[in-house]
């Protein structure tokens, strides 16, 4: 039919991801081993600043792997090997000159299950700008930790019991208190691994609420089963398979009308 | 596309497939009853399409249902949240088609006369024309066919040129006798209503192409019905 012709049929070109954002994490042609096994194969991503990036795909896909090399967490595993460039800010995380606990200080880290010190509330926030040294004096470690008790959302919840342990909390105020933690060393990068699977929904609200507001300050990594939350918290998506990244691009289009076969038999729950 | 992990989601998706096509065919015999009674004006037949109607707006809302209910239970992505919106919104056409149709059968009741021969001609292949558009859309949702659905969208002008040709054909009627305008009158509308037939088929095209490519047609139709802008002189007056 000629009268077709200007109606495009095409399948839709590859996927866009939206130009305007900076790139904070940069990784190059990256290979993780553990021993024999391949676990990532050639994976290249540029992950924005100031917005979540999700990474989804079934359990054993790598998604976590390449989340943990970011703040070079697979160092504690002896047959862990990595080949390749991470880049943040243009410096290569993996340089022999790194100093890896400055690293984790810049990219933090939220666990799946909350991992509190058994120490008090207040100690849980105050033990990371102790140590590297940000706060000058008491007053300025109090404000920091009543600071990011706040911007974690749990303050109101935790003022009148600073010294009570940070155990004794519930799951949902512990996993905020995690958070409050992280915030607390003034990182650039929050890498967040499946920091909901083990919350209830209410607490997990909670969490996809904060991860909301403090979005426009950090760039956030999360692992997520749940492709729900995925599409409700990430503005970009990244889906892995078998140690593949299979595609990578905004999450509004990859959750209604994604490009590969395999991401839609995933997220559509068709996979075998 | 190959199964759910979870089966009953395959039903669920499976299911509003098998209304939509029910409801479609529905419509598509609702359309036909109501041409034939409004063209031989069989009262007969007219009252069948007229009762008809309910089991059309019933199935829509058995449709609207069983779609609201797969999404609050599945949360369907990508594809399938395509395939539940596409169903909702194409079995709200066909429920707009069945009341045309149904319009179109109340009319044989107020079509008193015969009609003239020459407009018998004109109504019947608008008609078909509707008809046969319907049935190739439903096709094309039947077998997910973008390009026929494409097909359906730009071949609606042909429905709307012919509207035009009868419409100017109903006012020169109404103009060389008077006693013809009330005849005329219910003509036009059941022309309009055929015409209005004929672009909800392009709203189910435009909803296939969706379906399929996962992104909205943005191409501006070509519109051929010009009716709505188009001056008439009346002779004798100046």
């Amino acid at each position: 039919m000629n009268e077709l012709a200007h109606v495009s049929l095409q399948t839709p070109s590859p996927p866009r991801i939206s130009t305007e954002r900076d790139v904070k994490i940069d990784a190059k042609d990256i290979n993780i081993y553990y021993g024999d096994k391949h676990a990532i194969k050639n994976l290249s991503i540029a992950i924005p600043d100031r917005a979540v990036s999700a990474f989804i795909g079934p359990s054993g896909c790598g998604k976590s792997t390449f989340l943990r090399a970011m703040n070079r967490m697979n160092d504690t595993i002896p047959s862990c090997r990595i080949t390749g460039d991470i880049l943040i800010d243009g410096k290569n995380i993996y340089d022999r000159d790194l100093d890896v606990v400055q690293l984790r200080a810049r990219v933090g880290m939220v666990f799946q299950k909350p991992n509190p010190f058994p120490k008090s509330i207040f100690e849980n926030v105050a033990y990371g700008p102790r140590i590297h040294g940000i706060a000058r004096n008491k007053t300025d470690l109090e404000e920091i930790v009543v600071n990011s008790l706040k911007k974690a959302g749990l303050f109101e919840e935790v003022k009148d019991r600073l010294q009570h342990p940070g155990t004794g909390l519930s799951g949902g105020q512990q996993q905020r208190l995690c958070i409050a933690r992280a915030i607390a060393v003034n990182p650039e990068v929050i890498l967040m691994d499946e920091p909901c699977s083990a919350l209830d929904p209410i607490a997990t609200a909670r969490i996809e609420e904060l991860i909301d507001e403090i979005k426009q300050n950090y760039c956030i990594v999360i692992v997520t089963h749940s492709m729900q939350q995925a599409a409700r918290v990430s503005q970009l998506t990244a889906f892995f398979h078998l140690g593949v990244l299979v595609e990578f691009g905004d999450t509004d289009e990859m959750f209604t009308s994604p490009q590969d076969k395999r991401t839609q038999d995933y997220i559509t729950g068709r996979f075998g | 596309m190959s199964d759910h992990i979870v089966r009953a989601y395959d039903e669920d998706l499976a299911s509003l497939k098998t209304m939509l096509a029910q409801m479609g065919g529905l419509a598509e015999d609702q359309l036909a009853n109501a041409l034939a009674a409004l063209v031989k004006r069989d009262m007969r037949l007219a009252d069948q399409v007229i009762q008809g109607d309910e089991k059309i707006d019933s199935l829509e809302l058995m449709i609207e249902e069983k779609a609201i209910l797969t999404i609050a239970k599945r949360q369907p992505m990508a594809k399938d949240l395509r395939e539940i919106m596409v169903a909702i919104r194409i079995a709200s056409d066909l429920e707009r088609i069945g009341d045309l149709a149904k319009n179109l059968a109340k009319r044989t009741h107020a079509v008193s006369d015969a009609l003239p021969r020459k407009l018998v001609v004109g109504l019947t292949r608008m008609g078909q024309l509707a008809l046969s558009q319907l049935k190739n859309v439903l096709d094309a949702y039947g077998s997910r066919d973008s390009e026929k659905a494409m097909e359906v969208w730009h071949h609606d002008e042909d429905i709307d040129a012919l509207y035009n040709s009868v419409f100017r054909e109903l006012l020169t009627y109404m103009m060389e006798d008077p006693r013809m305008i009330g005849l005329c009158t219910h003509l036009l509308f059941a022309t309009k209503n055929i015409e209005r037939i004929g672009d909800h088929g392009t709203n189910i095209a435009e909803n296939i192409y969706y379906l399929v490519h996962g992104k909205t047609l943005r191409d501006e139709r070509p519109k051929k019905d010009l009716t709505s802008t188009t001056i008439f002189e009346t002779p004798g007056v100046k």
